[in-house]
């Protein structure tokens, strides 16, 4: 199966990265071959095969219900690009 | 039980439309910190005063849990009589909005923590059964303040990572009355269990409205809009009301309905389709790989059972056998935990008929009129049952007593 | 002054304890030799004044009971340092700098180590060859133009050519072990769980690990001790019985049962690194250890496994890259608009060709396809691993299919650039810890690694392992200091 221009557009958009059309171009050829080396994977039958999705050999450890952050708004604002001292500031969305 | 509804029909010249509705009812864990940091979740702090460096999505930060929410989730299932599940998985719901730090919510997508239930509801037309179709734990997003800066949208983060409870209904709902019964019995049975104070003025319970249309009689549903997060129960069913004529009208023109995800517009009372970009909404879910699956033995679910209340169903029961009320009389008094509390409280010490009468009459009128609580009733339960006794035993007249409220 | 930073890590701090030598002078040492080491571009940001204002109130008040008492060390780039920018080796991160420490740097200062400062890698580290660095390439001081490896290129490099005594790194798919192969050093990659993830720029969540990077495996296990901890903070940290590695490590291995997995030995696997595992083999034997042929018959699913897995979780973690509450932002003319400028501005090519890749892979209608797919193929690598330790004690392999290339010499090919993790990468997928110390050289008499698999918690085993046969092997890196002005 092949990734077309199309399918890189609308991924492109899916992960907000905007691309010109000559890089687009270029992403889905790689892409292309990456995929085709990924396939190797088909060569398996695991229908009845358990997903792994976590590694660690452990429980989920619980949190007791205290409140243990303080006010940092200064520490959380520091290094966003506006300086307002209440709030995040972005442009507006269109609806 | 029967299913027997006073119908709400669309009609329009000889066809008969019935309405189905799902709701997706999000109510905000009553917890003192957030579902996977520490941070306070009370309400309304100053901007970013609520907001840690997990919260906010700085690099490196990873999310852990908070047992006490777990425990309101598993406490409200047992609420609504539903399967707990031993094992449930956080999934990663990814998009991208200036409210959501992440890129992320943390929520749960294909194994839930508390699966099929039930709410019953008392309508006067008898009692109808709305199923349950799952409840599942997930972060709240912060908030974007539109209307301060004329060119740009400020970000709050204080209400970013608090916990949700997902209620899902089945479409089993239809009409707006049936609506408006359910949500007041979810906020109930929350506020019975103390998971959720079911303040909608503050946003702790919302929902997103799912409504589709179909011919009398037929089985097949129609396609179904979602109207996205309406906030009290008016807007709630005037959204219904404005969505099924509309669909109603496209299909009498024979026209097809969109699947889409709409807004309410509570300026022009009417619905409308958000303009979002096409496939906007693949959320591309998967196993938060910051998290393992979620395990809770049998014996964990026993012990938050041992912590349930008398819950309004079974209190209702109660009221009616051991003091002789009416179903209706009963459902009143039981809607609220607090009232049933003041009530028992009054009845303990005088006349249960005149407590009845007095409490469902003049107090509530009373309450109504100086929009408090019962909680902050200017006559305490204590003072009333003198005051009932004073009439009982002829002392003061009934007039006197009005008077004496006021 | 160059003779304090040939020393190991063990040998500076018995020094320090011993009053031979002061924070200060080792730390002055280790500034001026990276102040010399420019062309290597090692250093994002050098905190050396901080570093040397440190070491001088170290010796104020000398803790000779620390771990690491006043010892300089330079820390990869992906760790967050709090005061100190925090880059990632990416334009998104550029203007970063933290407010908070993570947790396993906290255990390295709280054992007495100074931050030298924040070394150079491919950006999100994502990257076999430091070449995708925002800061520019590293490289390798064993000859000019050669790549260091990667993630952790900095890393190894500065360690190799003794610009700090030992440094930390972050292994996802080989990036400790294949930069330690390629420079002639010892990386250790933790099995997974061991090291806190709290703090350091995640890249692929359920596979990233940090550790130690060092010249010897005796300095390799003392910071491993250090480093790695039971974390609440992370929810994957796990609370297992940690050794002391250091002070329980021994040469003797006898009677230990050592894996030779079949499917390791590729097609048109170069004779010198063939030649270089039958050396390694022999060595075992000598130390008395038992040599068992094992098959791991998943093998070669390893890399297609890897490059869904971690390119769709690697999509997720950057997507909090927004520009909205740090980092570069782009002007936008709408909030998506924005979104989309400062993520095509702030990414280097090789990251979001991973991102589409993850973004992909997870889609609608492709899901099952890939991901859920490659998560039942990585089950499958696990057990592999599971059935054969029933067997056997630890594992025997090449660390790389090659020593370090030429910069440049593979940047047009992913594919081949990815072939480079081969032998790393399915003990990532598994979450066993591994080794890799130097062992030989290729014809170039560029170095060539050896790696040690072993169970998982099972650290001690591969350190005593890797311990005895670096004594037979007797590795002498060949630096010639060619960098220096």
């Amino acid at each position: 199966m092949t990734i077309d221009l199309k399918t890189i557009k609308h991924i492109s958009r899916l992960s907000c990265i905007s691309l010109e059309d000559e890089k687009a171009q270029k992403l889905a050829g790689d892409l292309n071959s990456i995929f085709k080396f990924i396939e190797k994977l088909n060569e398996l039958k695991i229908e009845d095969v358990e997903p792994l999705t976590s590694i660690a050999e452990t429980t989920l450890k619980f949190r007791t219900d205290e409140v243990k952050s303080d006010n940092i708004r200064e520490k959380i604002l520091k290094n966003s690009p506006s300086d307002n001292e209440d709030f995040f500031v972005v442009p507006k969305v269109v609806e | 039980m029967t299913k027997n509804n006073h119908e709400f029909l669309i009609t329009r010249k000889n066809n008969h439309y019935e309405v189905v509705i799902g709701l997706e009812v999000h109510a905000q864990i009553k917890s003192n910190s957030k579902l996977f940091s520490s941070s306070s979740t009370k309400f309304g702090a100053e901007p970013n005063t609520q907001v840690s460096l997990v919260d906010a999505a700085f690099p490196g930060m990873l999310p852990v849990i908070n047992e006490f929410c777990v425990k309101q989730a598993i406490k409200t299932g047992i609420g609504l009589k539903a399967k707990i599940n031993n094992k449930s998985v956080f999934d990663r719901k990814n998009y991208f909005y200036a409210d959501l730090p992440q890129g992320y919510q943390i929520s749960q997508y294909k194994h839930p923590i508390v699966g099929e239930g039930k709410v019953i509801l008392d309508m006067p037309y008898g009692q109808k059964e709305i199923g349950i179709e799952r409840l599942h734990l997930e972060q709240d997003a912060g908030k974007s303040i539109h209307d301060i800066d004329p060119e740009n949208t400020l970000v709050d983060l204080n209400r970013s990572g608090v916990a949700l409870m997902e209620i899902v209904s089945k479409p089993d709902l239809s009409s707006p009355e049936e609506v408006n019964i359910y949500i007041k019995k979810l906020r109930s049975i929350m506020r019975y269990l103390g998971t959720c104070d079911g303040n909608m003025q503050e946003g702790s319970l919302r929902a997103d409205v799912n409504v589709s249309v179909k011919k009398k009689g037929e089985e097949k549903l129609g396609t179904r809009c979602e109207i996205k997060n309406v906030n009290s129960i008016k807007f709630m069913q005037m959204a219904i009301i404005y969505e099924a004529n509309r669909q109603v009208d496209l299909l009498e023109e024979e026209k097809t309905i969109d699947q889409e995800t709409r807004l309410f517009d509570t300026k022009k009372n009417e619905t409308r389709s958000m303009r979002s970009k096409e496939d906007a909404h693949d959320y591309r879910y998967f196993p938060d790989p910051d998290l393992l699956p979620l395990e809770v033995t049998n014996d964990f679910i026993d012990s938050i059972k041992l912590e349930i209340p008398e819950l309004p169903d079974e209190k209702k029961k109660r009221f009616i056998e051991k003091f002789k009320l009416t179903p209706y009389e009963a459902t009143i008094l039981v809607s609220d935990i607090e009232t049933s509390k003041y009530f028992e409280e009054v009845t303990n010490n005088s006349d249960i008929k005149l407590a009845t009468n007095w409490i469902t009459g003049e107090l509530f009128a009373l309450l109504n009129e100086k929009n408090l609580e019962i909680s902050e009733s200017p006559i305490s339960s204590r003072n009333l049952s003198k005051l009932i006794n004073l009439i009982k035993n002829g002392t003061i007249s009934g007039k006197i007593a009005k008077q004496y409220l006021k | 002054m160059s003779e304090i930073s040939s020393l190991t890590l063990t040998e500076l701090v018995k020094n320090i304890k011993e009053k031979k030598l002061s924070s200060t002078e080792i730390t002055k040492a280790f500034v001026e030799r990276s102040q010399k080491s420019k062309e290597l571009n090692t250093y994002i940001t050098e905190d050396f004044s901080s570093a040397i204002e440190k070491a001088q109130k170290f010796d104020d008040k000398p803790n000779f009971d620390l771990k690491l008492p006043g010892i300089p060390i330079a820390v990869k780039d992906l760790f967050c340092t709090n005061g100190v920018r925090t880059t990632a080796g990416s334009k998104i991160l550029n203007n970063f700098i933290p407010t908070y420490e993570s947790t396993v740097t906290q255990n390295i200062w709280q054992q007495g180590a100074i931050l030298l400062g924040k070394l150079n890698c491919d950006e999100f580290a994502m990257g076999s060859s430091n070449e995708t660095s925002f800061f520019g390439n590293v490289q390798n001081p064993i000859d000019k133009n050669l790549v260091p490896g990667g993630s952790s290129g900095g890393s190894a490099s500065a360690l190799a050519a003794n610009l700090t005594p030992v440094t930390i790194g972050t292994d996802t798919g080989g990036s400790i072990r294949q930069p330690a192969s390629f420079t002639g050093t010892v990386g250790l990659k933790p099995t997974y769980g061991s090291c806190s993830r709290y703090g350091i720029v995640a890249f692929a969540s359920s596979l990233d690990q940090a550790g130690p990077m060092s010249k010897n495996v005796k300095d390799c296990a003392l910071l491993l001790e250090v480093m790695s901890s039971y974390d609440k903070k992370d929810s994957t940290s796990i609370d297992f019985n940690r050794s002391k590695y250091s002070l329980e490590l021994n040469n003797n291995i006898k009677g230990k049962k050592i894996g030779i997995p079949k499917e390791y030995r590729v097609d048109d696997m170069p004779i010198e690194i063939e030649e270089l595992w039958k050396k390694g083999i022999e060595h075992v034997k000598e130390c008395g250890a038992e040599l068992v042929d094992i098959s791991l018959p998943h093998t070669n699913y390893a890399l297609p496994t890897y490059y869904i897995v971690a390119p769709a979780e690697a999509s997720s973690n950057l997507a909090r890259y927004d520009g909205v509450k740090y980092g570069f932002r782009s002007h936008g003319e709408n909030l998506i608009d924005m979104y989309e400028k400062t993520r095509s501005e702030g990414f280097g090519d090789e990251v979001k060709r991973r991102i589409m890749i993850g973004t992909y892979v997870l889609s609608s209608g492709y899901y099952d396809a890939y991901y859920l797919k490659a998560q039942k193929v990585r089950r499958l690598i696990k057990k592999d691993f599971d059935v054969v330790f029933n067997q056997v004690d630890a594992i025997l392999t090449p660390s790389t299919p090659s020593s370090a290339f030429k910069i440049g010499e593979k940047t047009n090919d992913p594919i081949s650039m990815y072939l480079n993790d081969i032998f790393t990468v399915p003990i990532n997928l598994a979450g066993l810890p591994g080794i890799s110390i130097p062992a030989g050289f290729d014809k170039n008499d560029y170095p060539l690694g050896l790696q040690i698999i072993g169970k998982a918690f099972d650290e001690q085993n591969i350190l005593n392992i890797a311990y005895s046969i670096e004594e037979k092997i007797n590795f002498k890196n060949k630096i010639t200091d060619w960098w220096i002005k």
